[in-house]
């Protein structure tokens, strides 16, 4: 269960981000999760939300991208997603693949508004 | 409404930290190995038989990880090797930072193996780079051969899987070769030992293990220096 301290990671990572954007507020986090990090994505979802709560920082998103674990064949060159552990390539059957993806834990990208702009349809004011 | 990229790691002040760690371990010719398992697997049993066996001199240090007591530490003190204690206060695994502040006061010149034991746990230790040369997973025989496909982060990211209490065997329900196919299954290639800290049965496999990396790991002679 550490799970807190990633989403507290994240926190920081779009303080220290929004620190660069002044007269913007944060309205969205993507944060990228490979299916071999070994990270509960509700358990993430639950923290964000948990440390949020009743801050400046309550109405931000979460966007969580699941990367599946991808393989490239050593043989013949060939990229291919694994699944249920089966790293075998599926176009030459060699069994010498490596892994290329599958354990990211990254941040993707942060989407920011300009205050004053509404988010219900209204325009800005000139 | 503007998207910036971000494009960075979620744990990048841990991971900064552990490539900084990393560089010192180099620079001082230190093999640094990080233990993982559930708790009662054995780590603290196969650090023992390991400070134990190792020929004196010996420059090895140890830093154990766990929630609360200094149990472990007083275990393994009594071998003669520097050992320190970390106690998480909570925190289920060791991360970057905590390896740091505990080997502030000893001086890497005297070390060329340090032990790292990680909270007992089988998911949270994957996430941190705690800055080793390897991770290394220990599953015992009392838990069940399908946990590298339960838990296939650790068994993906440790180089050798250490089998342990192959001396209860005989009373368990387990597969071992069963369980050797799904570390491979996770991790094709990956490299197993199987022991029992009990009887010392299979130890001399995993010494030659320990000792083979630690030859590997020698700095390069610097041949250019006169």
């Amino acid at each position: 269960m550490h799970e807190l301290g990633i989403a507290n990671s994240v926190l920081d990572a779009v303080r220290t981000e929004m620190s660069l954007h002044p007269g913007t507020y944060p309205c969205k986090v993507g944060v990228r999760i490979g299916e071999m990090a070994a990270i509960d994505q509700e358990a993430l979802r639950f923290c964000f939300e948990a440390i949020i709560l009743d801050t400046d920082l309550k109405a931000l998103e979460l966007g969580i991208e699941v990367c599946p674990r991808r393989h490239r064949c050593q043989a013949c060159g060939r990229e291919f997603v694994v699944h249920d552990y089966d790293s075998r390539c599926p176009q030459c059957a060699s069994l010498d693949t490596t892994c290329i993806s599958g354990d990211e834990l990254e941040l993707a990208y942060l989407e920011v508004e300009e205050y004053g702009s509404s988010t219900v349809g209204a325009k800005s004011p000139q | 409404m503007d998207r910036v990229p971000l494009e960075r790691k979620v744990l990048s002040e841990n991971d900064r930290i552990a490539a900084e760690l990393r560089a010192r371990f180099q620079e001082h010719g230190i093999l640094c190995l990080n233990l993982i398992s559930s708790p009662g697997s054995g780590k603290t049993s196969l650090l023992e038989r390991t400070l134990e066996t190792l020929p004196r001199p010996n420059r090895v240090a140890v830093l154990t990880g766990d929630i609360q007591t200094e149990n472990d530490a007083n275990r393994l003190k009594r071998f003669g090797f520097p050992v320190k204690q970390i106690t998480t206060g909570g925190t289920c695994h060791l991360d970057a930072r905590m390896i740091e502040r505990h080997l502030a006061d000893w001086n890497l010149n005297d070390l060329d193996l340090l032990l790292i034991e990680n909270v007992g746990n089988l998911v949270c230790p994957a996430s941190y780079d705690l800055g080793e040369a390897a991770k290394i997973v220990v599953l015992s025989v009392t838990e069940g051969e399908d946990k590298p496909l339960k838990y296939p982060s650790i068994f993906f990211k440790s180089d050798l899987l250490v089998l342990n209490k192959i001396d209860l065997l005989p009373y368990v329900p387990f597969d071992i070769t069963a369980a050797a196919e799904n570390a491979r299954k996770v991790h094709p290639g990956m490299e197993i030992v199987k022991v029992s800290c009990l009887t010392g049965n299979g130890l001399q496999e995993w010494m030659t293990w320990l000792a083979q990396r630690r030859s590997a790991h020698k700095p390069l002679v610097q041949e250019t220096v006169s």
